[in-house]
């Protein structure tokens, strides 16, 4: 073992001793409703399949009172500034099909449920798709018109208006079947260490989600939430942006939004959430 | 000031360092701004209530109340931006409650302050330190 | 004008005589605080909304005064006494001159 590894290593034992060593602080015991009638699940059994969690926690159950406030009215909340803002667009004609989101969804509502549902096989294109991918799919060839970036604000408004409407609803996404090859990369992703500090998504937020790093309150990374509007950058933010950035903070060269890495893991990752409520367009800090 | 131990012990606390450094300007400003609405007149305490968090999870949006029943006007100050002013709110005849809610910017872990003219010509004022913490990893 | 800016008021639409409301205001707006550098390091000019104010049937409820340290987005909860039926009328000021405004009409049973 080269003189650098072992330098490397050390740092990545300083860091996880750090994260060890802060105070620990449990998930609060606080029930989220929002609008005072949307009964949103916070706390539910782990699903089978992970192996190193009994209870899984939305990440709202991590924030201070004051953050947690802001989500529990679609008034107070901003990501609804960037809902209303997708609303508009849902009904905006683009492309040479002449046709809007409208034009076969009719209202958003019909796409109740599908949040919740995502990613999931597409049997047609034979592969696994995200809800950024479906809507770029809409775009493209149903009704002509130019993809969006990934993960600009277009696509994330969108997302979060078509996530609003199934809040409340659990997420179920299937892991087996057609999908299971991608699932089972996602979870060689999640346990990858990467970067200089060769921190893996778990050693935080499986390993040590209560505990405090540096100042912030670490969750179990569920993405339940998502997109999610950030007290820190004023806006929506998707999920592989949060991927991009905690893949950033690990030393390392990230995957790019929209990559198959990044679909392997947000299947894999949202598995994780299975019976919490979907509760995108969150607000975290 | 006396060098006591106790000073000594204070002034070598990094937070103590900190504030020392960097508050003396920002302070005086403040004081200058507070002056600038009382007219240099005495403040009182406990008809005005400040509702900050005694923590912020980000600086960028701090949510603040203040309530002064009796209040003509409120300012809101806080003491380690780089200018001190935040809001002034004041009331006309059809406010019900002389107060308001908001959500502000703070630069740092600082002192918020809001100064009430109340209808009687006095003054009020009431402070809150609010910390404002950072992120785990930055990201 | 800036771009994708945009009020929202939050009021009861009935209230009984004399009755004491909140309403909740937000406005969609960057509040560029003119501390910014951008990446050449220039100053990134101040763009804020500067005041805002609501009325009910030309009364006043409340007139704010808004520094750059308030943050991106202005929300502004109040309480307002509601005499009778009548409009609430809000309006924000731009540094760049533009004017917002809503209105929203309460009903006194």
């Amino acid at each position: 073992m080269s003189q650098g590894k072992t330098t490397l290593k050390a740092f990545a034992m300083v860091a996880a001793a750090t994260v060890a060593t802060g105070a620990f602080a449990d998930a609060d015991e606080d029930q989220l409703t929002i609008n005072g009638e949307i009964k949103i699940v916070t706390e539910a059994p782990a699903p089978a399949h992970m192996e190193y969690v009994d209870t899984i926690y939305s990440g709202w159950r991590y924030r201070s009172d004051e953050t947690q406030a802001v989500q529990m009215d679609d008034f107070d909340n901003p990501a609804m500034i960037f809902v209303e803002s997708a609303a508009e667009a849902w009904d905006t004609v683009e492309g040479d099909a002449g046709k809007s989101c409208a034009s076969c969804h009719n209202e958003v509502e019909s796409l109740r449920g599908v949040r919740a549902v995502y990613p999931k096989w597409n049997e047609a294109a034979g592969e696994v798709r995200t809800l950024a991918m479906q809507v770029n799919d809409c775009r493209e060839n149903e009704m002509g018109a130019e993809k969006w970036k990934y993960s600009g604000g277009d696509m994330t408004a969108m997302v979060g208006l078509i996530s609003s409407v199934s809040r409340g609803m659990p997420v179920n996404v299937a892991i087996d079947g057609p999908v299971q090859s991608t699932w089972e990369r996602g979870k060689e992703l999640y346990y990858e260490r990467t970067g200089q500090l060769e921190l893996s998504c778990a050693n935080c937020h499986e390993d040590s989600y209560g505990m405090m790093i540096r100042a912030d309150h670490l969750s179990q990374g569920q993405i339940n939430g998502f997109p999610t509007y950030r007290l820190k950058n004023t806006k929506l933010n998707s999920v592989h942006a949060r991927f991009k950035g905690c893949v950033r903070d690990t030393r390392a060269h990230t995957y790019k939004p929209g990559s198959p890495e990044f679909i392997a893991l947000e299947l894999y990752v949202a598995s994780r959430g299975n019976g919490l409520s979907v509760e995108g367009p969150s607000v975290r800090n | 000031m006396e060098l006591t131990r106790r000073n000594v012990v204070v002034l070598g606390s990094s937070a103590a360092l900190a504030s020392a450094v960097g508050m003396p300007a920002f302070a005086s400003l403040t004081d200058d701004a507070i002056a600038a609405f009382t007219g240099g007149a005495e403040t009182g305490s406990g008809a005005i209530t400040l509702t900050a968090p005694e923590i912020a999870e980000n600086g960028n949006t701090v949510p603040v109340g203040v309530e002064a029943p009796g209040a003509v006007e409120i300012t809101l100050l806080a003491d380690g931006n780089p200018t001190p002013a935040v809001a002034t709110f004041k009331f006309g005849p059809l406010s019900a409650v002389r107060g308001a809610s908001t959500r502000i910017r703070l630069a740092g872990t600082q002192n918020v302050i809001a100064v009430a003219k109340m209808e009687d010509g006095s003054f009020q004022m009431a402070k809150a330190e609010v910390k404002v913490t950072i992120g785990g990893c930055g990201g | 004008m800036a771009s994708g800016v945009k009020p929202r008021v939050k009021v009861p639409k009935t209230a009984a005589a004399g009755e004491s409301i909140t309403i909740k205001t937000l406005i969609s707006h960057k509040m560029e605080s003119g501390q910014r550098k951008d990446g050449d390091g220039n100053v990134i000019p101040r763009s804020i909304i500067n005041r805002f104010t609501a009325d009910f049937n030309g009364q006043n409820v409340i007139d704010v005064a808004i520094e750059p340290a308030i943050s991106t987005n202005p929300y502004f909860q109040f309480d307002a006494t509601v005499p009778e039926t009548g409009e609430f009328a809000f309006t924000w000021y731009d540094d760049d001159g533009s004017v917002y405004e809503a209105k929203k009409k309460v009903t006194v049973a």
